[in-house]
C-alpha cells in the first residue's frame, strides 16, 4: 500500500525530459510517493496551509503593488482608491490584510504542534531552526507591510519599533537614522519598507524550500514521536496526505473567508483609518495581535536595552530549543509532566498576548513581568530539568501498534 | 484528556491575569466616558444592506450641515448613483455635482479657474487648506469624514470578543457617531472647559471644539421622516458607514456565495478523505 515506487516516465517526451532535467521524478518522489506516517492528526495539516497562505499573500501582494503608491502624501489615498475604485480591490486588500493574521495564526499552531510532539528533536534540529528563521522573516515582513497604508498606527508602530534600535550602546542613534533614511520616520522610511516588504516574501519562499527539503531528508515526525520502522507505518503522500490536507485547508478557508467577507477590520485597528500624522500620538500604540506577546515582553522590562534584548531573546531562544529540551522522548503523549507544562506555556503565551494589548501601567506591568519570567523559565529551567527528572511512559513498539486496537496489535 | 489536564492550568493563569488586571481598571478617570449605545443598523449582520432612503436622508444632512466644515475627499459624485449606495439617479447625482464648485486648471492662459463639478470629481473640500480650516474653526481642524466610521471605536475587551464574532458586531464607529452627535450636555460643575470647547459626554476627554452641529427641525426630509436630532444622527451615521465601506453589500453577498461553496467543498472533501483512508483503517 505504501509503495515506495520511483517515477517511471511513460511518454517518449517525459523519458527524454527525465534524462535531462528529472523534475517530474523529483515532484513524484516528494509529493506522491513520499512516505508519510499513517497516524498524523490534523495538527499536521498546517504546514500545507502555510504554503498556501504564502502563495496567496504573494499573489494578492503583487496585485496590490500595481495600485499602491509608496509616498507619504499618497499612500493612504492609494490604499483607499484600491478599496473604492479598483475592481475587487477591497477583496484583494482584505484577503491580504486578514491573510497576514491567518498566516501568523497558522504559523503559531504549527510551532506549538512542533513543541507538543517534540518535532524539533534529533534529527530535526535544522528543520526547526529553519522554521525559527521563517518566523523572524515573517515578523519583519508583516511589520513592514503594516506600515504601508500610512495610517496613524502604521506611522507610530514604525516609530516605536525602529526606535528600539536606539537602545544599542554607542551607535544606537546612528543606526536609527540610518534605518529611517533621515531624522524621523518619513518618506525614505516608507519607500525602503515597501521595497523590503516586496523582497522578503521571496526570501521566505526560498527558506521554505530549504525547510521542505530538510523535512524530506529527515521525514515527518508523528504523534507517537517514534520513527516509522516498516512500510506498514507509512502511507504514500498522495492520495492520503493530499486529501487530508485539502479537507482541512477548506475548513481553514471557511474561517479565513469569515474574516474577509464579514469581519474584515476585526483584527485591525481603527486608528489606522486615520492618515498618519507625526504631530498627534495615538493614546495607545498597539501592534497587530500576532506581535502582542513579544510586545508585552519588551514592555515588561524597565530598562530599554534589556527590554529589547529580552524581545530578541524570546524569539532567538526558540532556535536553541532542540538542546534545551533534554528529554529523549519526543511526544508529549508519553511525557505526563511536560504535557501539562506545555499547556501552561500556551496559556502564558496567550496571557502575554492579552497583556501586550493593555496599557503598560499598574498591575498589567507586574503580570507581564511574571509571565515573561515564566516564558524564559520554561525554556531555561523547566525543559532542561524535566528531561532529567521526568518518568516517561513506555513507548509503543511501532506506529502501527499505537493506532491499532490492542488485540489486533498483539496478534500481529 | 489532554484538554482536561490543561483546564486547571488555564484557570490558574486566568485567575492571575484577572487579579493583575484589577488595579489598572481602578485607575480610570473620574469622568468616565460612557459606551455609545448600540443602534439597530440595516447593514449589520451577514445579510446586511443599506437602507437607500436612510442613505439619501443622511446625504442631505451631510450636505446641508456637515459639509460646511468637513470634507469628504475620498467620495466621488458618481458614487452617489452606483449600486450598493444611496442609489440616486444619474441625473440627480449630476445635479448635485453641478452645484459644487471645483477648482481646475491651469487653462490656456495659465490660470486656475472654478467650474461646476462633474460626476468623476471627488467632493471638493470646504476650505482651501488645513490652515484656512483651522482659522475658521477656532484652531481646530474638522477631520475628513470619508472613512471616519471605521476610524473611530471604543474598547470592547476580551470578554465580549467571542460574542462579537458570533453577532458580527463591528458598528462601534457608527454607533459612536450617533452618540457623539447626541452627546452634548451642560459642562458638569466640577469640570473646566478650555475657551471655545464644548462638553460632550462621548468624546474622549469630553472637550470637543465642534459646537452642537445640528438641532431639531434644521433639515427637512422629503419622505416625511421626523426632523429630530435623533433621526439626523442615525441617518448621517448610516451615510458615513456607506462612505467608509462603499462595497459593503457586494462584500457580504459575495461572502455568502463563497461560504456556501466552501462548506459544500469541505463536505465533499471530507467524504472523499474518508473513502481514500477507508482501506488504511480497515486493512492495516
Amino acid at each position: 500500500m505504501s509503495g515506495h515506487a520511483t517515477y517511471q516516465p511513460q511518454s517518449g517526451f517525459m523519458k527524454w525530459m527525465e534524462r535531462r532535467l528529472p523534475i517530474a521524478g523529483l515532484v513524484y518522489s516528494s509529493f506522491v510517493a513520499y512516505p508519510t506516517p499513517r497516524n498524523l492528526n490534523y495538527w499536521w495539516t498546517f504546514g500545507g496551509i502555510l504554503s498556501v497562505m504564502l502563495v496567496i499573500q504573494i499573489i494578492t501582494g503583487i496585485t496590490l503593488a500595481m495600485h499602491y503608491t509608496p509616498h507619504v502624501d499618497l499612500a493612504f489615498k492609494s490604499v483607499e482608491s484600491i478599496m473604492r475604485d479598483v475592481n475587487y480591490g477591497w477583496l484583494l486588500r482584505y484577503v491580504h490584510a486578514n491573510g497576514a493574521s491567518m498566516f501568523f495564526a497558522a504559523a503559531y499552531i504549527h510551532m506549538f504542534r512542533g513543541m507538543y510532539y517534540g518535532s524539533y528533536k534529533d534529527p530535526r534540529e535544522v528543520l526547526w531552526i529553519l522554521g525559527v528563521i521563517l518566523l523572524l522573516l515573517m515578523i519583519a515582513t508583516g511589520f513592514m507591510g503594516y506600515v504601508l497604508p500610512w495610517g496613524q498606527m502604521s506611522f507610530w508602530a514604525a516609530t516605536v519599533i525602529t526606535n528600539l534600535f536606539s537602545a544599542i550602546p554607542v551607535v544606537g542613534e546612528s543606526v536609527v537614522s540610518w534605518l529611517w533614511g533621515g531624522y524621523s520616520v518619513g518618506n525614505p522610511t516608507l519607500q525602503r519598507f515597501y521595497s523590503l516588504h516586496y523582497l522578503l516574501p521571496f526570501v521566505i519562499a526560498g527558506v521554505v524550500v530549504l525547510h521542505v527539503w530538510a523535512l524530506h531528508v529527515v521525514g515527518q515526525n508523528n504523534p507517537t514521536g517514534i520513527d516509522p520502522k516498516t512500510d506498514k507505518d507509512t502511507v504514500p503522500f498522495t492520495p492520503y496526505a493530499t486529501i487530508k490536507d485539502s479537507f482541512f485547508l477548506a475548513l481553514f478557508f471557511i474561517v479565513f473567508s469569515f474574516f474577509i467577507f464579514y469581519m474584515p477590520n476585526f483584527m485591525g485597528h481603527a486608528d489606522n483609518y486615520i492618515p498618519a500624522n507625526p504631530a498627534v500620538t495615538p493614546s495607545h500604540i498597539v501592534p497587530e495581535w500576532y506581535y502582542l506577546p513579544f510586545y508585552a515582553i519588551l514592555r515588561a522590562i524597565p530598562n530599554k536595552l534589556l527590554g529589547v534584548g529580552a524581545l530578541g531573546a524570546s524569539i532567538v531562544i526558540l532556535a536553541f530549543l532542540p538542546w534545551l529540551d533534554t528529554s529523549r522522548v519526543r511526544s508529549a503523549r508519553y511525557r505526563p509532566y511536560f504535557k501539562q507544562l506545555f499547556w501552561v506555556f500556551v496559556a502564558v503565551c496567550i496571557g502575554l498576548g492579552w497583556l501586550g494589548g493593555k496599557p503598560a501601567e499598574g498591575g498589567y506591568v507586574i503580570a507581564s513581568r511574571l509571565l515573561t519570567a515564566y516564558y524564559f523559565a520554561h525554556f531555561l529551567i523547566i525543559l532542561p530539568l524535566l528531561g532529567i527528572f521526568e518518568k516517561t511512559k513506555p513507548l509503543p513498539n511501532s506506529i502501527s501498534e499505537s493506532v491499532l486496537p490492542p488485540t489486533t496489535a498483539g496478534t500481529r | 484528556m489532554t484538554f482536561k489536564r490543561a483546564i486547571p492550568a488555564f484557570v490558574v493563569a486566568a485567575g492571575l491575569l484577572a487579579l493583575a488586571g484589577r488595579p489598572g481598571i481602578a485607575q480610570e478617570h473620574a469622568h468616565e466616558t460612557p459606551e455609545p449605545p448600540a443602534q439597530k443598523w440595516s447593514f449589520a449582520g451577514p445579510f446586511g444592506k443599506f437602507d437607500r432612503g436612510q442613505l439619501q436622508r443622511g446625504f442631505k444632512v451631510y450636505r446641508e450641515v456637515c459639509a460646511n466644515c468637513h470634507s469628504l475627499s475620498l467620495v466621488s459624485f458618481r458614487n452617489l448613483f452606483e449600486k450598493g449606495g444611496p442609489e440616486f439617479t444619474e441625473a440627480q447625482a449630476q445635479t448635485v455635482a453641478g452645484e459644487f464648485k471645483v477648482k481646475d486648471g491651469p487653462n490656456d492662459q495659465g490660470e486656475m479657474f472654478d467650474r461646476p463639478g462633474r460626476l468623476a470629481d471627488h467632493f471638493p473640500p470646504p476650505f482651501p487648506n488645513e490652515q484656512a480650516a483651522r482659522v475658521s474653526n477656532g484652531g481646530a481642524y474638522p477631520p475628513d469624514l470619508s472613512v471616519i466610521a471605521k476610524a473611530r471605536t471604543y474598547e470592547r475587551g476580551l470578554a465580549r470578543l467571542p460574542m462579537d464574532l458570533v453577532t458580527q458586531y463591528q458598528e462601534q464607529g457608527v454607533d459612536y457617531i450617533v452618540a457623539l452627535l447626541k452627546g452634548y450636555e451642560k459642562t458638569p460643575a466640577d469640570m473646566q472647559m478650555a475657551p471655545g470647547m464644548m462638553y460632550n459626554k462621548y468624546f474622549p476627554s469630553h472637550g470637543i471644539a465642534m459646537p452642537p452641529p445640528i438641532s431639531d427641525g434644521q433639515v427637512t426630509f422629503d419622505d416625511g421622516s421626523p426632523a429630530t436630532v435623533d433621526q439626523y444622527a442615525k441617518d448621517v451615521a448610516a451615510f458615513l458607514a456607506w462612505t467608509a465601506e462603499p462595497h459593503l453589500e457586494n462584500r457580504k453577498q459575495t461572502g455568502f456565495v463563497v461560504m456556501v461553496f466552501l462548506i459544500v467543498l469541505s463536505g465533499l472533501l471530507y467524504f472523499t478523505k474518508k473513502r481514500v483512508w477507508h482501506d488504511v483503517h480497515a486493512h492495516p
